[in-house]
């Protein structure tokens, strides 16, 4: 190890990329968080990237039991977790064996040697220690007994258990890497003793252990470097950090607030969705309902239940939970009631990648009914977007009387970024209108809004308004049971028709780029930051390529379709085998180069780079 | 004829709750009974027609809803128990009745049904049981008897048929009763009882397929056979046969029917807590035993939407009506631009952020 004096300098750095690994029990979430919290406080741009498995406390020390957090911190506008490591804190050998793929030359590598017995080694795969094989030698290794040191700082606390003490060694090493980038431990002090107030010794832990990690820093000439990234030029503004999970909670309950609707949510766990539940289910004095239903197809029935009854019904789901919502889902399409399915994506098929991130329910969203069940599929692109995109769903779903499908994925909803907090006395309220009784009328419940082609939403309660609704084929106007062919014929046209009238209030799709060239690259959903940063770089390069992201995909933008007639060839990134490709080629008659990723993983940025650079090399 | 209400309006008739659609079960039917005498009770309950919703799942019995001029939702199989919860949910003030079949509530709902009385949430669930599945032409259903012959069991079934009171009871329904299409005073009183219960309440109502399994109660509905029912009344003795002549004894863990005696009755109270007699009725197979009807169980408990309503009261007396911006800023903040510190005043905040 190279050793030398402690330097109070700093060297000045445009963005890093920071990974703390350890067992599913070390507390990396945890860490993660809090190192990305303090340097969102001091005003980097962030983006973060959790990784962990499905299983909650897989055997120590093994490679399934790895879990991840990985953040980027920059000096300026960020859109990506990063592409690969510059620093990465390996709590045992498999978290070292895990990330060693994914390190930079270079890479600062701080690994906890009081891990690395002979057991771990072996756990992990390494037939010799990598520390003293010579294996590691292109990265800078800091090889620190962090067990022991955290033990040191703690021995005198009384009434703690030994694995209560161990338990903090993930502040140790958080308090390493605040005093490695400069972060100030003020916010994960506040934490500590929000999160441990009841208990006064485990508040002393942990703050011993996070300061004993800062001083460690300080007092041992094992560090040379300590780093410094300023402030990021984000607009000005009051900002948090925002997880797309978050912001989806938030996003529904501003909906209802927009529209004074209660919230209804009914949904049932399920990896990656739950965080929306957990969230909303704490905000009953924003007067949100959640029901934790039975199973998938209870919760989307109560959806569909509450949507009649008159609230803002929502559910929430994965792959496999929107599979079993498919039946009632579409009852709620039949009845033409607004209501509003969220999918958090993860890999599949059937239980697949849990914690995984995935676009593969593209074309579920968009056809995974019996009949023809057309309706509204929205997309996401990043964890603020999220808010608006849940707003938008509920403005669709009411403008339409339909359910609308929201697509988000396991990275975008566990992922966080800066979010400038918003105004609510600026948001465009959302309209609804109920109907009550004319005098002499008579009540036709599937009467159609010209300009909306939606039916009118009359709820229980409302006298003279006595209607029944159901599944079964329908007469037009008045609802009522048929199975007459032009009734049949009529219907089907005229739910298509209201979703096709949409159009009318989405905006025109728009690219960054040139307006025209060789190259358009379109995405939709979480591939956005990848997308833009990648062409972003392409365009710094000279090459004539612009970017754009589908948020509309179902009706699709007006002028979609003359947009990419513009461009030589238009590629498009996909975290699954080509849905969006094949849905365009279908819808437009177009033809599309598609990039497939299905590794459960964000796409880096130099793969699209990459595909990019190939694409208008072939082309020019 | 019209009478004055407690609300002050003119009180409904039944023709007030009949639909203008015609009415398509098959003649004979056992159905076109139960309607009517819903139809009948309804008006008792004195509320406002708009306030009732009738939700159903799909088979023959639950084409109800559209011949009640009503709120209603014919929904899909065996769901409509989820549809109700969440229109409860949505607008406690409802009366809303589930109505359901022996398959519908038993087969491809099982699981909602044993979750929508499970939580007392309060709607009343009818479940026309006629031991067949009749809409898709006559294949046993769950509560078919072993053995019997239908087009999907040509040699016999071989299942086991379930007991849709025990499993009422077993998944905590706090108002559990059964009745007889035929019965039609018996019908309507025990309906009225189920609709005025608040919270989770359950009816079975033996009813005839004339079509694909009729006589399935025959036992019990014909002139001759009366003599096998028990109907279950709060404070009486659990007496039964021509003469009222048999009555019930418990014996080791379950029944035995016994002839005479006044002495040492069993007096049948369906508020007991335990629910132990009544679901040792509910256990009670012909011919060993008689058919016995009525309330078997009427208990008190909070009702799901009251603890919900309670939940959402409490926490806006402690937390306030919920304020977006409160919302936004429920996390660690930072300003950019300016001076880069965040007011710490709450006024100057919002004026940062909303102008």
């Amino acid at each position: 190890m190279t050793t030398g004096t402690v330097t109070e300098e700093f060297k000045e750095l445009d963005s890093v990329v920071v990974r703390f690994s350890g067992d599913s029990g070390d507390g990396m979430q945890l860490t993660g968080t809090q190192f990305t919290n303090a340097s969102a406080i001091a005003g980097n741009d962030i983006s973060t990237f959790p990784d962990f498995p499905a299983e909650i406390r897989a055997p120590a020390g093994t490679l399934a039991g790895v879990s991840g957090f990985q953040v980027n911190l920059s000096s300026h506008e960020i859109f990506t977790p990063g592409d690969s490591t510059d620093v990465l804190v390996a709590m045992n050998p498999a978290a070292l064996a895990a990330n060693l793929p994914d390190l930079k030359d270079d890479c600062i590598l701080i690994v906890n040697e009081d891990a690395f017995s002979r057991a771990n080694l072996k756990k992990a795969g390494f037939a010799e220690n990598p520390l003293e094989d010579g294996s590691l030698e292109r990265f800078r290794v800091f090889s620190i007994g962090l067990t022991n040191l955290n033990r040191l700082a703690l021995e005198d606390i009384e009434g703690l258990t030994q694995k209560e003490i161990d338990r903090t060694k993930n502040f140790f090493a958080l308090g390493l890497i605040c005093w490695m980038y400069d972060r100030p431990a003020e916010p994960t002090l506040e934490w500590i003793n929000k999160k441990f107030g009841k208990s006064p010794q485990l508040v002393e832990a942990n703050t011993r252990a996070l300061k004993a990690g800062l001083h460690f820093g300080e007092t041992t000439e094992t560090f040379q470097l300590r780093f410094r990234i300023k402030a990021a030029k984000l607009k000005d503004g009051i900002y948090r950090k925002i997880t797309g999970n978050e912001a989806l909670a938030m996003g529904l309950v501003t909906a209802g607030k927009l529209a004074d609707k209660p919230i209804f949510y009914g949904s049932y766990p399920i990896t990656p969705a739950s965080d929306i539940l957990h969230n909303l289910a704490a905000l009953r004095h924003f007067g949100v309902r959640t029901f934790q239903a039975e199973d998938e197809i209870a919760a989307m029935g109560a959806t569909v239940g509450a949507a009649f009854g008159g609230a803002f019904a929502v559910t929430a789901s994965s792959g496999p939970g929107v599979a079993l919502k498919s039946e009632a889902l579409n009852l709620g399409l039949a009845l033409e009631l607004p209501m509003v399915l969220i999918d958090v994506q993860r890999g599949g098929p059937s239980t697949g990648l849990p914690t995984k991130t995935e676009q593969s329910d593209l074309l579920m969203a968009l056809f995974g009914r019996n009949g023809e069940a057309p309706l509204p599929v929205l997309a996401a692109c990043s964890p603020g977007d999220c808010f608006n995109t849940a707003i938008e769903a509920f403005r669709f779903a009411v403008r339409a009387s339909c359910p609308v499908m929201l697509l988000s994925d396991g990275y975008l909803g566990n992922s966080s970024e800066p979010w400038q907090i918003p105004d609510p006395s600026k948001m465009e309220p959302i309209k609804v209108e109920h109907p009550t009784q004319v005098e002499g009328e008579e009540f036709l419940p599937y009467a159609r809004d010209p300009e909306t082609g939606g039916r009118p939403w009359a709820i229980p309660g409302t006298k003279g308004l006595e209607h029944r609704v159901g599944g079964l084929g329908k007469a037009p106007l008045t609802g009522n049971v048929s199975y007459r062919p032009e009734h049949h014929q009529q219907m089907i046209q005229d739910r298509q028709a209201k979703i096709d009238k949409l159009t009318d209030i989405i905006p025109d799709q728009t690219v960054r780029g040139p307006e025209s060239g060789d190259l358009l690259v379109m995405g939709w959903g979480s591939t956005y930051g990848a997308i833009r940063a990648a062409v972003s770089r392409c365009q710094a390069e000279g090459y004539s390529v612009a970017s754009t992201q589908l948020r509309y995909i179902c009706p699709l933008p007006k002028n979609l379709e003359e947009l990419m007639g513009r461009y030589k060839k238009v590629l498009i990134p996909e975290m699954n085998c080509g849905q969006l490709a094949f849905y365009l080629r279908g819808k437009l008659g177009v033809e599309v180069e598609s990039l497939q990723q299905v590794t459960g993983r964000p796409f880096k940025i130099e793969t699209i780079q990459e595909a990019i650079r190939e694409l208008i090399g072939k082309g020019a | 004829m019209t009478s004055a209400t407690q609300n002050g309006t003119a009180k409904l008739t039944r023709k007030d709750f009949a639909s203008d659609q015609d009415v398509r079960w098959c003649p004979g039917c056992g159905d076109y009974a139960i309607l009517a005498q819903m139809q009948k009770m309804l008006p008792e309950l004195d509320l406002p027609k708009e306030n009732i919703v009738f939700v159903s799942g799909i088979g023959c019995s639950s084409r109800f809803p559209y011949y009640m001029n009503t709120y209603g939702i014919h929904s899909i199989h065996g769901r409509a128990p989820t549809l109700a919860s969440g229109l409860k949910l949505a607008n406690p003030d409802l009366k809303v009745f589930v109505i359901t079949g022996d398959g519908d509530a038993l087969s491809i709902g099982g699981n909602h049904l044993m979750h929508v009385l499970r939580r007392n949430i309060d709607v009343t669930v009818v479940l026309f049981n006629n031991r067949i599945y009749g809409l898709t032409k006559g294949q046993f259903s769950p509560t078919s008897l072993t053995g019997h012959v239908t087009k999907s069991s040509p040699l016999g079934s071989i299942e086991q048929p379930l007991n849709p009171l025990s499993v009422a009871l077993a998944a905590e329904a706090t108002f559990v009763a059964r009745s007889i299409d035929v019965e039609t005073k018996h019908l309507q009183e025990t309906l009225l009882a189920a609709a005025q219960h608040k919270g989770a309440s359950f009816v079975e109502v033996l009813q005839n397929c004339n079509i694909f399994n009729d006589g399935a109660w025959h036992h019990v509905t014909k002139k001759e056979n009366k003599h096998n029912l028990l109907f279950l009344e709060a404070g009486k003795a659990l007496r039964f046969g021509e003469e009222n002549e048999k009555q019930l004894k418990v014996e080791g863990l379950g029944l035995s029917v016994v002839e005479g005696s006044e002495k040492d009755e069993l007096i049948f109270d369906p508020t007991e807590p335990s629910g132990a007699l009544a679901y040792a009725l509910s256990r009670m197979t012909f011919p060993e035993f008689p058919v016995p009807v009525g309330i078997f169980r009427q208990v008190k408990k909070p009702t799901y939407e009251q603890g919900m309503e309670s939940q959402v009261q409490q926490a806006q007396k402690k937390k306030g009506q919920g304020e977006l911006l409160d919302l936004y800023l429920s996390s660690d903040i930072w300003k950019v631009g300016g001076d880069g510190k965040v007011p710490e005043d709450r006024e100057a905040l919002k004026k940062e952020i909303c102008g």
